[in-house]
C-alpha cells in the first residue's frame, strides 16, 4: 500500500483570525483620515452649491477642459514630429550632430518649463519690431500660440529620449541578421526595429502624455484661459476653494482614466508577449 | 554687450545681486524640501510594501492624488485651502487671523509631490532585495527595526540612488513654480528685473542658464553620492 495515495482525513487548518497588529491599526487610521477628507470635500461640494456660480463659471470650466485637451494634443503631436530628428541625432555617431542634439535635449530637460514658457513668451516681446517685420507677430503675441510652442519643444525633448533609449534597447542582433538576409537599413529601421522599440517606448509614452497634462496647467500663468486659467479665473472672482477642489477633481479624473486606458491598449498590443 | 555686462553688475544699477539671491532661496527652498520627502516618500514605500492590505490601499490613495495633480495646483490648494483653514483654527483659538507663508506652503506642497514619487522609486528598490537578506538577518537574531536600519536600508540607499537623483533634478526645477504665490526666487527675480529693464528675452536666458548651471553642479554631486554608494560593489 503506498501512504500517499491515502486521502487525508484531518480538516484543513482553520484560516488565521487577522490580528489587531500596528500595521492593521495604522492602516485603519490612515483610511478613516482618507475617508474623512473624502467626505469633507464632498460635504464643501455640497453645501457650495451654487447655481448661480455654476451657471456663471461651470461653461468656462468646460471651454477650460477643451483648451487643455487641445493644447496638451497638439504639444504632444508636434513634439513627437520634432522629437524624430532630435532622437536621429542623439543616435548619430557624428560627434557635431550628436552634441547639437544632446545640446538641445539637455537645454529642455534641465530648465524648468515655467521658464521656458517665459522665455518665448514674454522675450518674443523684446523682438517685436524684428517679428513683425518677418510676420511673425500674431504668432508671438498670442499666449496659447506661444505656450503650444514651448510645450512641443519642451516634450520633443523627453520624447526623444524615450525614442532614442528605446531604439539603443533592440539588440543588435536584429541589425545584423537583418543585415545578413540584405535588407536595407531604412527597411530594417522601419520594418524590423521600429516595431520592437516603439512597444518598450509605449510605457514612457504614457507618462510622457500624463506629465504634460499636468504640466500644461503652467500655461495659465501666461494668461492662456485653459481649465487651470478658467479656475484662477472663477477663484479670483469668487475666493471660493470649492472652484479649486472641482479642479483637482477633473485633473485626477483626467490623468486616471488616460493611465488606465493606456494600461489596457498596452496590455492589448504586447499580447504576443506574454505566456 | 558692456550694456549686458552693467544689468548683471552686483549693486544699485545691476540685477546680479537680486538673481544670485534668487538661486540662494530656490536652492535652499529645494534643500529645505528634500529630507521631508525623502522621509514621507520612505513611509509610504514602507505601507506600500506591509502585508495589511489597509496600509497599502491608503497609500495607493496619497500616491494616486499626488501623482495626478498638476503641481502647480497642489501648490494653490495647500496656499489657499492651508489659508482658509488655518486662519477659520487662529480665529477659534487666538481671535486673529492667520498668514500663510508661501515658503512653507511651497515646502510642504512641493514634498507632498516628491514624496509620491519617491515611494514608488523605494518600492522598487525594494524589490531589489532578496528575501534571503532578511532571513539571514533574522536569524542572527536582529529585531526588525535593526534588519531594516543595518541592513535593507544601506542596499536600499544604493538601489533608490539613480531613481532619487532624477527626482532631486526634477524638484529643483519645480521650484520655479513657487515663484507664483509670490516667493522671491530666481524666476520671480528675473520677472522682477524684466519688469523694470524690458530685457524679457536676456533675463530669462540667464535664468534658465543659472537653472542649468544648477543642474549640472547637481550631476557632478550627484555622481559622487553614487560612487559613494557603489563603494562596497567592486568593480565587474
Amino acid at each position: 500500500m503506498s501512504y500517499i495515495d491515502a486521502p487525508s482525513t484531518e480538516r484543513p487548518p482553520a484560516a488565521l483570525r487577522r490580528r489587531w497588529t500596528a500595521a492593521r491599526f495604522t492602516g485603519l487610521a490612515l483610511m478613516a483620515l482618507w475617508a474623512l477628507l473624502g467626505l469633507s470635500i464632498v460635504y464643501i461640494l455640497v453645501v457650495g452649491y451654487d447655481p448661480e456660480k455654476l451657471a456663471k463659471y461651470g461653461p468656462r470650466i468646460l471651454s477650460g477642459i477643451g483648451v487643455t485637451l487641445k493644447l496638451v494634443v497638439m504639444s504632444v503631436l508636434l513634439g513627437a514630429l520634432i522629437s524624430i530628428p532630435v532622437a536621429a541625432g542623439r543616435l548619430s555617431s557624428n560627434p557635431i550632430i550628436g552634441g547639437i542634439a544632446f545640446g538641445y535635449s539637455y537645454f529642455f530637460r534641465g530648465t524648468p518649463l515655467l521658464a521656458q514658457t517665459f522665455l518665448v513668451y514674454y522675450g518674443a516681446g523684446q523682438f517685436t519690431d524684428t517679428l513683425k517685420a518677418v510676420g511673425l507677430w500674431v504668432f508671438f503675441r498670442d499666449a496659447y500660440f506661444c505656450a503650444v510652442l514651448t510645450f512641443s519643444l519642451n516634450t520633443a525633448a523627453y520624447q526623444a529620449e524615450i525614442l532614442a533609449g528605446a531604439i539603443r534597447a533592440v539588440p543588435s542582433g536584429q541589425w545584423q541578421a537583418a543585415d545578413s538576409l540584405g535588407l536595407r537599413p531604412f527597411t530594417t529601421m522601419f520594418k524590423i526595429v521600429l516595431p520592437q522599440a516603439l512597444i518598450t517606448a509605449l510605457r514612457p509614452y504614457g507618462n510622457e502624455v500624463i506629465l504634460m497634462i499636468k504640466a500644461s496647467a503652467i500655461a495659465s500663468i501666461i494668461t492662456v484661459l485653459d481649465l487651470m486659467g478658467q479656475t484662477r479665473y472663477a477663484f479670483s472672482k469668487t475666493y471660493d476653494l470649492q472652484i479649486y477642489i472641482w479642479a483637482a477633481v477633473i485633473y485626477l479624473v483626467t490623468v486616471e482614466v488616460l493611465r488606465r486606458l493606456w494600461e489596457l491598449m498596452e496590455r492589448r498590443l504586447t499580447r504576443h508577449l506574454r505566456r | 554687450m558692456a550694456n549686458y555686462m552693467e544689468l548683471l553688475s552686483f549693486g544699485d544699477s545691476g540685477w546680479g545681486d537680486e538673481l544670485a539671491r534668487g538661486v540662494l532661496v530656490t536652492v535652499t527652498l529645494a534643500i529645505a524640501t528634500l529630507p521631508l520627502g525623502l522621509l514621507i516618500g520612505f513611509l509610504i514605500a514602507l505601507a506600500k510594501n506591509s502585508s495589511e492590505p489597509l496600509l497599502r490601499n491608503a497609500a495607493h490613495v496619497y500616491t494616486t492624488i499626488f501623482r495626478g495633480l498638476p503641481e502647480l495646483l497642489t501648490l494653490f490648494l495647500i496656499y489657499y485651502g492651508g489659508q482658509i483653514a488655518m486662519s477659520a483654527l487662529w480665529r477659534l483659538l487666538f481671535g486673529y487671523p492667520f498668514e500663510i507663508n508661501s515658503y512653507l506652503a511651497g515646502m510642504i506642497a512641493l514634498a507632498l509631490v516628491f514624496s509620491s514619487y519617491a515611494s514608488e522609486v523605494f518600492l522598487s528598490a525594494f524589490k531589489g532585495i532578496t528575501l534571503g537578506q532578511y532571513e539571514g538577518a533574522y536569524a542572527l537574531g536582529l529585531s526588525r527595526s535593526r534588519t531594516m536600519l543595518l541592513v535593507i536600508l544601506p542596499q536600499l540607499v544604493r538601489l533608490a540612488l539613480p531613481g532619487l537623483s532624477n527626482l532631486w533634478l526634477n524638484l529643483l526645477k519645480d521650484t520655479s513654480l513657487v515663484s507664483v504665490i509670490g516667493l522671491t526666487d530666481l524666476l520671480r527675480n528675473t520677472n522682477i528685473a524684466v519688469g523694470v529693464t524690458k530685457q524679457a528675452f536676456f533675463f530669462f536666458f540667464v535664468a534658465c542658464s543659472l537653472y542649468l548651471v544648477m543642474s549640472i553642479i547637481s550631476s557632478f554631486g550627484l555622481r559622487r553620492v553614487s560612487a559613494w554608494a557603489e563603494r562596497g560593489q567592486g568593480r565587474h
